[in-house]
């Protein structure tokens, strides 16, 4: 068995630990959140030279490192509690998921290696104004024609940090069913991008407006939806993973906080009333932790249904435990919690726009209860 | 889900399925699953079934071979309980003794004491009740009044002690005394081994809300055990006891809550029955219900793989029995809906079904082995740190 963590895997967690420290502190979250684009190009390029981010579990062979998803889960932890601006969810989780799993070799050795160096910023363009992430929410279309190849029409929405991706893949109905499509945004002929405001700033997302706009096509036409299926499990687990960091996160404050801050002459803490609201949180993230690594395991075990149902138990039950913890932490701040300058806030918007990103909790317990066949 | 614990133990594995194939059938198989740490059914056949492990060998895998143990190692443990949990096999009713006084007794005990007691133990020979809680006693363990003074080569014991489970069968019990009548609180106390088949020793079963007579009282008035019947040092029964209470449940949460999933599965066995799936916040609670027993599975097994790599168990080993325990009672209840009027009838003396049983015991589970509060007390101050209530 393999369910503990090992000396090098604490290693990473130290390194990333340490990195983001530096690179996504407290300032540097505000700023990005208040910068349209949320992305800092310098740092992203570090994450890539330095510590290898973006292309850990790519395989070596497309220029990655070649490590599990137990390794990815921790590196999303951190990232989770930092609450790292920028694309990384999309460009790791979404997007290169997206590649290894389309069946496309060519697409593959052509693609993934951008990703891995951090030269590409990617991602997943799924979601439309109906806003599902299930087979019946695509209806953007892709026609193809011999002299001009693929060409997309329609519209995508809420898609994370598509307004600043190099390279979208966009999932559209083709005629024999649902397809993959890539567009290299730069040049690119009848596309408009719009970036949505968000209520979470730490996450951006964009509306892709496509005009007959020439795409390649990526694997089986009409037959990639199992893949796009698995891509998102995937994506469930590590957004998991990014909500049990964001969890503890907001804890450590509580925490730290409850100990410091006096009132009727003696520290909060010591109350029942926060200590017991405390332990309640530390159990709701306990459980999550079970939750989101169960989906690591499976995912670095590879069993098709296991992966779904662990990966639609970890969303539904980490996306709840995330947005109940950050607003404990508010709770236990009392007034300065409330506050725009406190960072509070920043991880209660990113727990109840993770709660929604890749579907609601209640979408993910039918997924679930789908799978238990009841 | 089939969990594979590697190849140095697969031949231990295999051996403990054949074994259990064997010997798990007739009435021992017609009670699969029966049982539990507050449920007292069928207990003669769990009695019996105790036995039927003890000469297998198969009760006090991790103890020392000297006192009747197997000498193997947590990880054999490990995969014991789990492939006992897979077959259900029932309950054990020593489990106390097993998993409680045993251990006290060969981190803190003597020679003498493990030589003498130990033995009995893993034959089923001697049963173990537990003497802590008193009336004035419960959360608040450290103001316990029971108390012993020396006689010569004897301690004499007076006082009340109570909830214990199983306690009308025990032929000892292990009681927290004050041995220092001017000690406050959690100074000043001792262990003591007490022989119950004395005049001074008076056990009275405590009818249970299932209706069960699983618990007792016993009143101890000029009880007398040996000099050499106490657990570890005089004056530091505190300690002791903690010791006891400290010893790693990782092993022995792990089948109770495989058998939770059963619940949950059965759960959902039902809700198809009764032809609940439809309404949607049902099916949201049986999808929750589910996902609670996956989560305390995969709690248990990142404990038992750090205890298994070497590493001290992380958070969640103090998070779970809090998580488990309140969890389960939402299953019970749900599943009580779910039965309908047919689950609110009884049969003849009270006789419960195993849903009702279930679903009533749960109610203990917030409350034995350091109540839901003292949970959250234990989860505030030791593991994050917050800063103890003023004593007033």
């Amino acid at each position: 068995m393999d369910l503990t963590f090992s000396e090098e895997q604490d290693e990473l967690r130290k390194v990333v630990r340490s990195f983001l420290a530096k690179h996504s502190d407290e300032a540097t979250v505000r700023r990005l959140a208040a910068d349209p684009t949320g992305h800092d190009p310098v740092v992203w390029r570090r994450m890539a030279g330095e510590l290898g981010l973006q292309g850990l579990a790519v395989p070596e062979e497309y220029g990655g490192s070649g490590f599990g998803y137990v390794d990815l889960g921790i590196v999303f932890e951190e990232t989770g509690r930092a609450l790292l601006g920028g694309p990384y969810f999309a460009t790791v989780a979404l997007a290169a998921e997206a590649l290894l799993r389309c069946g496309d070799e060519q697409a593959r050795g052509d693609l993934l290696p951008g990703i891995a160096s951090g030269e590409t910023v990617a991602t997943l363009a799924l979601t439309e104004d109906s806003g599902r992430w299930d087979e019946q929410g695509i209806g953007l279309t892709a026609a193809h024609d011999e002299t001009r190849g693929w060409r997309l029409t329609g519209v995508k929405t809420y898609v994370p940090d598509g307004h600043r991706a190099d390279l979208l893949l966009v999932a559209a109905r083709t005629p024999s069913g649902i397809s993959l499509l890539a567009v290299e945004t730069a040049d690119a002929p009848g596309l408009t991008r719009t970036p949505l405001p968000t209520l979470d700033q730490t996450r951006k997302q964009a509306r892709i407006e496509f005009t007959d706009t020439p795409a390649r096509l990526l694997g089986p036409e009409g037959a990639v939806w199992p893949a796009l299926e698995r891509t998102l499990a995937t994506a469930a687990v590590l957004l998991a993973a990014e909500q049990v960091g964001g969890a503890t996160a907001a804890l450590d404050a509580a925490v730290a906080y409850a100990k410091i801050r006096e009132q009727y002459g003696r520290p909060i803490g010591s109350f029942q009333g926060i200590k017991h609201k405390c332990a309640d949180m530390l159990m709701e993230i306990e459980s999550a932790r079970s939750a989101a690594y169960g989906g690591l395991w499976a995912l670095d075990a590879g069993d098709g249904t296991e992966i779904a149902m662990a990966a639609a138990l970890a969303q539904a039950f980490c996306s709840e435990a995330f947005t109940k913890v950050a607003a404990d932490n508010i709770q236990v701040h009392g007034g300065i919690g409330f506050t725009w300058e406190h960072p509070a806030h920043l991880y209660f918007k990113r727990a109840k726009s993770s709660e929604v990103l890749l579907g609601t909790p209640s979408y993910h317990r039918e997924l679930l209860a789908a799978r238990l066949g009841i | 889900m089939e969990l594979d614990f590697g190849p140095a133990v697969r031949d231990f594995r295999d051996e403990v399925r054949d074994w259990l194939a064997d010997h798990l059938v007739g009435e021992f198989a017609e009670n699969r699953g029966v049982g539990g740490p507050t449920d007292g059914a069928a207990w003669e056949v769990r009695l019996a079934w105790d036995r039927e492990l003890s000469a297998g060998g198969w009760l006090g895998i991790g103890w020392p071979q000297e006192y009747g143990g197997r000498g193997l190692g947590l990880l054999e443990e490990i995969v014991f309980e789990y492939e006992y949990a897979r077959v259900n096999a029932p309950y054990r009713a020593t489990v106390n003794a097993l998993d409680l006084l045993g251990p006290m007794l060969l981190k803190v005990g003597s020679d003498a004491q493990k030589k003498r007691f130990l033995p009995p133990i893993l034959s089923v020979e001697e049963l173990w009740g537990q003497g802590f809680s008193e009336p004035g006693a419960g959360s608040d363990l450290a103001s316990v009044r029971t108390r012993a003074e020396r006689d010569g080569d004897e301690w004499v014991v007076s006082g009340q002690k109570v909830w214990t489970s199983f306690g009308i069968h025990a032929d000892w019990v292990y009681v927290l005394t004050r041995t220092d009548p001017r000690s406050v609180r959690h100074k000043g106390l001792s262990m003591l081994l007490v022989p119950t088949d004395q005049p001074g020793v008076e056990i009275r079963p405590i009818r249970n809300l299932a209706g069960q007579d699983e618990f007792a009282e016993i009143f101890l008035s000029d009880a007398r055990t040996g000099a050499d019947m106490v657990v570890g040092d005089v004056g530091q029964g505190w300690r002791t006891a903690m010791a006891t209470l400290g010893i790693e449940r990782g092993t022995t949460l792990l089948p109770q809550q495989l058998a939770f999933e059963r619940e949950a599965e059965a759960l959902i066995e039902l809700a198809r029955e009764r032809g609940a799936l439809d309404d949607p916040m049902l099916r949201r609670r049986i999808v929750d219900a589910w996902i609670s027993v996956r989560i305390m599975r995969t709690t248990n097994l990142r404990t038992i793989a750090e205890l298994t790599a070497g590493r001290t168990p992380g958070a969640q080993a103090t998070t779970a029995k809090l998580y488990a325990s309140t969890r389960h009672q939402q299953l019970g209840q749900l599943a009580t809906e779910l039965a309908g009027p047919a689950g609110q009838i009884v049969g003849e003396d009270y006789a419960l079904d195993r849903r009702q049983r279930s679903f009533l015991l749960a109610l203990a589970e917030t409350i034995y082995g350091g109540s839901s509060e003292i949970q959250r007390n234990i989860i505030g101050e030791q593991v994050l740190g917050l800063p103890k209530e003023p004593r007033p």
